[in-house]
């Protein structure tokens, strides 16, 4: 256990890579892209 | 002492990371943005992704962006990544990489007499940002629907100082107004207007914008007089990194036997946190100022844990060690 808790950051990266990986596969990455490459009028305060 | 660890360049590195984060000069010059496939990808950090300069995607506005939209309910791109960054930096990201946090430190340099950090009521104020974690960037996207299906980003739309302070305020100067949006200059804006009339004066700048440039100013003012109150109380990024802070890879280490208890440590905390109680505390935002402040070399930043420390993980406490 002690172990486990020791390398925690190593599950956490995993899970992190894996659900990255997931996101990508799934086409969020586009959603991202299209958002940021256009004014937010909302985070400027104006939209 | 020959040996003793020190934190060097890490105000560098701030500035490195922000100007890397910002550096498309064009769109300061003109009010448009980078539209390169390099903005697909995340920055560790808050940065806008609306600012001008900005050539990464702002990690908690990608959140909110994938959440409200008609084809998802959650991300696990952005979600995965900064479980990533988590994982190997903690909040070292709010430390070193992230460009609002060094706006903070720099004014918190500005002599003031009243500076303070610690006051009543403090630590249940820091657990606001866990709560605006989830009702505004998870709640509010996931459910306030338009018709179409999508929602606003919540929190950059009435909360981000960051937003207001990298995109707003240089768009608004950088773009003409829009003069179909019928609005005028709020009444509720009137610090705002003394400090920045132009902004305000325009058509398209409505009590929204008062809103959110009268919250920047605030958390400005406050970061003269409290250490990164923004990051403190609010930031819903520091919230997530947080969490992950005692598991990181890269963290705070404490030798208890070179230790003289002189909490010159806990005094120099702009966190208000005793790393010898604590190590790798959530609120740790791993500046280093304890580390170079320690006469002993009992405290240093490092990649994984001592190995004279003993069980000296993140989550377990000199406390509970004497315990």
């Amino acid at each position: 256990m002690r172990r486990f808790r020791k390398h925690t950051w190593v599950w956490l990266l995993a899970l992190g890579a894996v659900l990255t990986a997931l996101g990508v596969a799934r086409g969020e990455v586009m959603v991202v892209l299209t958002k940021a490459i256009r004014i937010c009028w909302e985070c400027v305060g104006i939209g | 002492m020959a040996n003793k660890p020190r934190v060097r360049y890490r105000r560098l590195i701030q500035l490195v990371a922000a100007a890397a984060g910002n550096s498309y000069l064009t769109g300061f010059a003109t009010g448009k943005l980078y539209q390169g496939d390099l903005k697909m990808l995340c920055t560790p950090g808050l940065n806008c992704y609306s600012c001008p300069g900005a050539v990464l995607s702002c990690p908690i506005g990608s959140l909110q962006a994938v959440i409200g939209s008609r084809a998802f309910s959650f991300s696990m791109y952005v979600f995965g990544l900064i479980v990533m960054f988590g994982a190997l930096m903690g909040r070292a990201v709010c430390g070193f990489l992230c460009p609002f946090g060094l706006i903070q430190e720099l004014l918190h340099k500005i002599p003031f007499p009243f500076k303070r950090n610690r006051f009543r009521g403090d630590k249940p104020l820091r657990r606001l940002k866990y709560l605006i974690l989830v009702v505004f960037v998870f709640l509010m996207p996931m459910f306030l629907n338009n018709v179409a299906g999508n929602a606003s980003p919540a929190f950059c739309k009435y909360v981000c100082p960051a937003g207001t302070l990298e995109a707003g305020v240089p768009l608004v100067y950088l773009t003409p107004a829009a003069p179909e949006t019928p609005a005028g200059t709020p009444s509720s804006g009137l610090i705002v207007s003394a400090l920045a009339p132009d902004l305000l004066s325009r058509p398209d700048t409505g009590a929204l914008f008062a809103w959110k440039m009268g919250l920047m100013v605030a958390i400005l003012l406050l970061s003269v007089i409290n250490y990164r109150p923004f990051c403190k109380y609010v930031c819903p990024l520091g919230a997530l990194y947080a969490m992950a802070n005692p598991w990181s890879l890269y963290r705070l280490r404490f030798d208890p036997g070179k230790c003289i208890a002189c909490g010159a440590c806990a005094r120099v905390c702009g966190m208000c946190v005793d790393p010898t109680q604590t190590a790798n505390h959530a609120e740790c935002v791993r500046c280093g100022d304890c580390v170079n402040i320690c006469p002993t070399a009992a405290l240093s930043l490092g990649v994984g844990d001592l190995k004279t420390e003993g069980a000296a993980t993140g989550a377990v406490t000199r406390k509970e060690e004497n315990a």
